[in-house]
């Protein structure tokens, strides 16, 4: 067990997986001589070689539909977005292309592919730039969707991503890259599709991913001085859905508030809601509560943006209105 | 075009009955006459007839089925020369009908409305299995709805559960055993009961029952009460009553109602103007009306409407007992059997059969005075047993 920041490990998972494979390839914008405009790729392209580790010039239309012919060729892309905000302009391809040609081709032609980079909102770059664009791949059958809170998640989940046989949306986070946590020695793999319990309490579940994890941490502690206990669930993956883990926890709480950056209308804590309330509809005694981002695009001004993103406070009033505390 | 042959109604508050037997198959000719079937009410199974002639064209309500709306259609008769091609239209055609007679397939016990008191989906799992009726639960969340703290304070305020698993063996309820209940259960919540018992010697009533018997009549010892008890409300009019909210209703006859214990309950035939009945007409009129109510005949009207009532269940060898008050009437006069006892009599101890007689009384009508006088009267008839064949 070592204590490294979600920079490193996400590095560390590439560089095993590339050591272990040599299908698999890291191509995007800055990652070879720059080693990353958020310096996650440092030292692959002095290990591997201009072969393995390519840059592109700044057209994510052209290399994401490139990396996703050379999947189906046979290699195993990485691809990386310097911010899933610019993957809009590859949305084409990795929908129409990506996600559904194993199903077009009668399971003839696989995708395996990993898509990643920062996604959701870092520190007044504004409404363009700020997105948690999870709700929109997430929507899409023959899309993986993952999205790592730890060190240990960031490591374990795309090393699983890499393996794995279908495309991979993984949404890093910008904020997050500096954050230190331990992650197992050796030849860590996180399975995709199963979500962890990061906070065990029982008198609240709260579900969250990514960065709203710490958020939701950081809610758990306050409420535990005024006597709530929450279980605080990270979800890892978004699609596919881990419910059982979260029907666990409701079970047992009775309760749920779901967090996310992203926008509420269609969006993540809709789809936990509904299947909490489909699959668990005897086991609630509070109608789910959602804490999201506000319903419009993202503020510049500091102060504004602070106000328009999930704060632990937020997350904190919604347990207490599902726990009734008000009454 | 077939005639159709609805659920009548027998009594003036039936709304619903239930079909318990078909007298007939489909198929087979009836004449005006025939019993149809078999419909039992809250208190009686009384037979349908057919009014026409025809041949059975189709049973629309299966038998046992509960809740059948007076007047839905529950059969189809054919005339002579139609054949079952006209039944469909008839039978389809009974979606047009006015409510109640609407639906041409056997009807299913109504279910009750859902109870609309809001509660989280816990709250309700929890109560469903704790036997809870949210009704008697207060809401503490948002609106008022009942939530799982709720339901956790009402489990500790309810007594221990009994012991789970214990077997039993569930038993429909019929119309009769609902209607007892219901009348019982008002009887107790809304009449202030209060109780007078007396003995009485009954060896002259016994000794008149013989000779009256070898004589060829059939007297029981429940005729004689009969006679006594209606005698006694006549001497003494101001138990024959009821209360009615703000007034009371003094009964310018005796009707005296008999509990009969009959298969699954108790009826309580009347007996009409029963003071002015000589013993030998009470004796006849009893036994046929027993009879017809242990087979489930009574017409509603012989059972309605009773100002007294009597229950005896001396031929049980029960000593004594308390009964309960027949809504709306005021009074009732539970009676034991007679045994021979010792009594004290011009100081010596002597042996004589006695006979314990407890009335229980509605307190608003009747004060104990007033009760008491009823018993002494009644105690004197019972023990000058000629005085009765007047």
């Amino acid at each position: 067990m070592a204590a490294v920041t979600v920079r490193q490990a996400l590095r560390d998972a590439m560089a095993e997986e590339m050591r272990a494979d040599e299908r698999v390839f890291l191509i995007g914008e800055e990652v070879a001589e720059y080693q990353g405009a958020y310096k996650v790729s440092q030292g692959l392209l002095e290990e591997f070689g201009t072969a393995r580790i390519i840059d592109t010039p700044i057209t994510e239309h052209g290399f994401a539909g490139l990396a996703i012919g050379a999947a189906m060729a046979g290699l195993r892309p990485i691809t990386e977005f310097m911010t899933f905000n610019f993957a809009l302009q590859a949305m084409d391809q990795i929908i129409n292309s990506a996600a559904k040609t194993l199903y077009m081709s009668g399971g003839q032609v696989s995708c395996p592919i990993v898509f990643r980079g920062p996604n959701g909102a870092a520190a007044r770059v504004a409404a363009q730039h700020s997105q948690d664009l999870a709700s929109w791949f997430a929507h899409v059958p023959g899309l993986k969707v993952v999205a790592p809170f730890s060190a240990g998640d960031a490591k374990g989940l795309l090393k699983s991503a890499i393996r794995d046989p279908n495309p991979v949306i993984f949404l890093e986070n910008e904020i997050l890259y500096g954050a230190t946590s331990d992650v197992p020695d050796g030849d860590f793999a996180l399975p995709l599709g199963e979500a962890g319990v990061e906070r065990s309490g029982g008198d609240v579940t709260v579900v969250a991913y990514s960065i709203m994890v710490a958020k939701a941490l950081e809610a758990a502690s306050s409420l535990a001085r005024e006597g709530i206990e929450a279980d605080v669930i990270n979800l890892r993956t978004i699609r596919p859905l881990d419910t059982r883990t979260i029907l666990e926890s409701v079970s047992r709480t009775g309760r749920l508030v779901i967090v996310e950056e992203g926008w509420s209308f269609a969006g993540i804590g809709a789809e936990v809601a509904a299947a909490v309330i489909a699959e668990g509809f005897d086991l609630l005694d509070a109608p789910p509560r959602r804490v999201s981002a506000a319903d419009a695009p993202l503020p510049y001004a500091a102060n504004l943006e602070a106000m328009a993103l999930p704060r632990p406070d937020d997350i904190a009033a919604a347990v207490r209105d599902v726990c009734y505390t008000g009454l | 075009m077939p005639i159709r042959i609805t659920m009548p109604q027998l009594s003036p508050t039936m709304e619903t009955g239930t079909l318990a037997r078909w007298m007939v198959r489909e198929g087979d000719g009836v004449s005006s006459g025939d019993i149809l079937a078999e419909i039992e009410t809250d208190k009686a199974t009384m037979e349908v007839e057919s009014v026409d002639e025809g041949r059975v064209g189709r049973l629309l309500v299966a038998e046992g089925t509960e809740n059948v709306p007076v007047n839905q259609t529950i059969a189809l008769l054919l005339e002579e020369g139609e054949d079952e091609g006209a039944l469909d239209a008839v039978a389809q055609g009974e979606g047009s009908e006015p409510p109640g007679t609407a639906d041409p397939a056997p009807a299913r016990p109504r279910a009750e409305p859902p109870s609309r008191r809001a509660a989280s989906p816990l709250a309700r799992s929890m109560a469903r299995q704790a036997g809870l009726s949210l009704e008697d639960i207060a809401g503490s969340g948002p609106g008022g709805r009942i939530i799982r703290r709720d339901i956790e304070a009402a489990l500790e305020r309810a007594p221990a559960p009994p012991v789970s698993g214990a077997a039993f063996e569930e038993v429909r309820i019929t119309g009769m055993r609902r209607v007892i209940a219901e009348r019982l259960q008002e009887a107790k919540r809304t009449i202030p009961h209060f109780y007078l018992s007396l003995d009485c010697e009954i060896d002259r009533l016994l000794d008149a029952r013989r000779d009256l018997n070898n004589g060829g009549h059939r007297i029981s010892v429940n005729d004689f009460v009969i006679r006594a008890l209606a005698l006694a409300l006549r001497d003494v009019p101001d138990a024959n009553a009821k209360w009615a909210g703000d007034v009371i209703h003094r009964y310018a006859s005796v009707d005296l109602a008999v509990a009969v214990a009959v298969d699954g309950g108790l009826v309580t035939p009347v007996i009409r103007d029963a003071a002015s009945r000589g013993l030998a007409a009470v004796s006849l009129e009893m036994r046929d009306l027993a009879e017809r109510a242990r087979q489930g005949r009574l017409a509603p009207e012989e059972y309605r409407g009773g100002s007294f009532s009597l229950s005896n269940l001396g031929m049980y060898g029960i000593r004594e007992f308390d009964a309960v008050i027949n809504p709306p009437q005021a009074g009732i006069l539970a009676v034991g059997a007679g045994y021979p006892r010792p009594v004290a009599r011009d100081g010596a101890l002597a042996v004589a059969t006695l006979m314990s007689c407890t009335l229980s009384a509605d307190h608003r009508v009747i004060d104990g005075a007033v009760g008491a006088k009823l018993l002494g009267a009644f105690r004197t008839y019972i023990e000058s047993p000629l005085s009765l064949l007047i």
